[in-house]
């Protein structure tokens, strides 16, 4: 059976004859009810590598299998009924009501010289209540926060139906509330038989949500596999240049956190 | 909640058959204003008399002067104004810019530079309007061609190449004004530079209307995915917009209604800018509502003020003059009562 989601080999650069590249020879898979999560130091192309997957950005070399099938060889719309990618942040200089973004989310659904039907609408009320935040149904969105931003977004992408969802950190810019509140939904999402990819800059998030997780560093995609195999104190130190603990913490909270020292090499 | 959904529906028509409405009076007072009055009652009978067997009981002069003058100059308005308004809110859209206007890619600088080299080169009416035409869809090709060299953020370098080619042709229209003869053709590039309905006429109508009615049919069409565009590039491609493809639809038609509108009234300023910020405070900025009711805003506008520029005074005022006297206060007021977005 076939994943939901494979990448082979996949490179992307930028400028002329590859002048400039981003990363190489990165392969994964992603199955219904996974969540990935992407780790990494800054600018090291995770965002890039989300895009290409999310078919934002075009030209990039190797693979990318949705269902088995070459996304390469897929419409646009194709793909997006199949993948939804949330940015990393949005802003908007027209006051779109929070209702009337979410409904973008069905555009693949919809044929270019029509508009949403009733139905739309009511698939995008649907997600927002799923996220949580169908009272801001009628809000501008000139009007919210980043937290209400980003639940927006989210559900903006549930209303394409995919079967993949891909988050560019979703938990930057972002109180601890509502962190951990998109973690959950996120987690939700998840359970219910999502696939989600997430790039985050929390390698603790990965512990909180995560069944998957891989370091992307240095352009090449290192130690992929479960959360606790992937994040450790020398995993962290190698990608980060710090030194980190990696501790199991007991008690009520049961699960292993990353401890960031001052120390400039391992005591 | 469906009820609230179903009144914004039902508002958003009342909106549009209020605005209807509105367009109709003005319409009407259009024909009936002017050095001579007609009542509304001779201009019903004038129409009739052209369909059905009556008596004429009116000079040929009236009758001359409503079908053959009225007619088509109240025509051009509504066009011209429904054309430039629906494109301008369509370009805020796509450029993701409420301070953007149709003439953003270079077509009026293009549009004027033809214009002139028309009048200094064959001096008649004809050629003043094929060549500011083609002048206009030259300088916008020129422009999407301009950004597709650079391989970056398409919509910033588009904006770019258009001040780049906008800048090019308004040179070259000074310096034809500069060489140009004082005496007659410096005048007439100047009065077709501020613009006039004043010649438009039903064989104008028969070529030009067609152009600007597919362009407004076609971004009425589409215009719920220029909410998407509107949403920014990567967004819209996430979402599984062809972007290059609805953007160039958009800057097509755009450009073939703004060409088509400055070959027949010259450089009309501001409405393209100004009136979709009235469409918003009526409708919102949903596109999907907003382009139905920028084309009918526009068109009453335009009707409205181009009656003015032919009634207020004993000679024509040129109507760009007075779009940007009308239009910059009512921006002004706009941006003071807009604060919290647009």
């Amino acid at each position: 059976m076939n994943p939901l989601l494979s990448v082979h080999n996949l490179g992307f650069s930028y400028g002329e004859d590859g002048a400039r590249p981003i990363f190489s020879d990165v392969s994964f898979s992603v199955a219904s009810g996974d969540v990935f999560c992407l780790l990494g130091p800054n600018g090291t192309g995770k965002s890039t590598l989300l895009k290409c997957i999310s078919n934002v950005l075009h030209g990039w070399q190797g693979k990318i299998f949705l269902d088995g099938r070459d996304i390469a060889h897929m419409k646009p719309a194709e793909v997006a009924k199949g993948i939804s990618y949330v940015p990393q942040s949005q802003q908007s200089p027209f006051p779109f009501l929070v209702h009337d973004i979410v409904v973008m989310g069905r555009a693949p659904h919809i044929n270019v010289f029509s508009s949403p039907t009733q139905k739309d609408r009511d698939i995008a009320l649907a997600a927002l209540e799923t996220v949580g935040i169908r009272h801001l149904a009628h809000r501008p969105c000139t009007m919210l926060s980043g937290g209400e931003w980003q639940l927006t977004l989210i559900a903006r992408a549930l209303a394409q139906q995919p079967r993949l969802m891909i988050l560019d950190e979703p938990t930057s810019h972002l109180d601890m509330g509502n962190q951990v509140r998109i973690l959950r939904v996120v987690r939700n999402l998840a359970e219910q038989g999502l696939g989600i990819i997430m790039a985050s800059h929390f390698p603790d998030h990965a512990f909180i949500a995560a069944t998957e997780a891989a370091i992307l560093n240095g352009g090449l995609m290192h130690h992929k596999g479960r959360p606790d195999e992937v994040i450790t104190a020398e995993n962290l130190e190698a990608a980060y240049g710090i030194v980190v603990k990696v501790l199991h913490i007991g008690a009520e909270v049961n699960r292993k956190a990353c401890f960031p020292t001052l120390h400039t090499s391992a005591p | 909640m469906p009820s609230a959904e179903h009144k914004s529906a039902v508002g958003a028509n009342r909106i549009l058959f209020i605005l209807a409405i509105l367009l109709v009076a003005v319409a009407t007072t259009s024909m009936i204003l002017g050095h001579l009055y007609i009542a509304p009652g001779q201009i019903l009978r004038i129409f009739a008399a052209n369909v059905l067997p009556m008596e004429r009981t009116w000079s040929p002069a009236v009758e001359s002067i409503l079908l053959d003058v009225r007619l088509p100059r109240l025509m051009a308005g509504m066009l011209v104004g429904a054309g430039l308004s629906v494109s301008g809110a369509a370009f805020q859209g796509l450029f993701r810019n409420p301070l953007v206007s149709p003439h953003i890619l270079g077509v009026s600088a293009g549009a004027g530079f033809g214009a002139a080299l028309a009048i200094l080169f064959f001096g008649n009416i004809i050629a003043v309007q094929i060549l500011s035409f083609v002048f206009g869809l030259l300088a916008v090709l020129l422009t999407y061609c301009l950004s597709r060299v650079y391989r970056s953020t398409p919509v910033l370098m588009l904006v770019l190449s258009g001040i780049i080619v906008g800048a090019l042709f308004s040179a070259g229209t000074s310096l034809i004004q500069y060489v140009a003869d004082p005496a007659n053709e410096m005048p007439s590039i100047v009065f077709w530079l501020l613009g006039s309905l004043n010649n438009a006429s039903n064989r104008d109508m028969v070529v030009v209307a067609p152009i600007i009615l597919v362009g407004i049919t076609v971004l009425l069409l589409i215009r719920w995915q220029i909410n998407l565009l509107a949403m920014g590039e990567e967004d819209a491609r996430a979402l599984g917009v062809d972007t290059t493809r609805i953007r160039a639809t958009v800057i097509l038609c755009a450009t073939m209604i703004a060409a088509a509108a400055v070959s027949i009234g010259g450089i009309i300023g501001w409405i393209g800018l100004v009136i979709p910020h009235i469409g918003r405070l009526l409708a919102g900025p949903d596109n999907k509502i907003l382009l139905p009711v920028t084309v009918l805003v526009g068109a009453a506008y335009l009707v409205a003020v181009d009656t003015i520029a032919r009634t207020a005074m004993a000679m024509e005022i040129p109507i760009g003059v007075l779009t940007s006297l009308v239009g910059a206060p009512i921006f002004a007021y706009l941006l003071r009562k807009n604060r919290s977005g647009w």
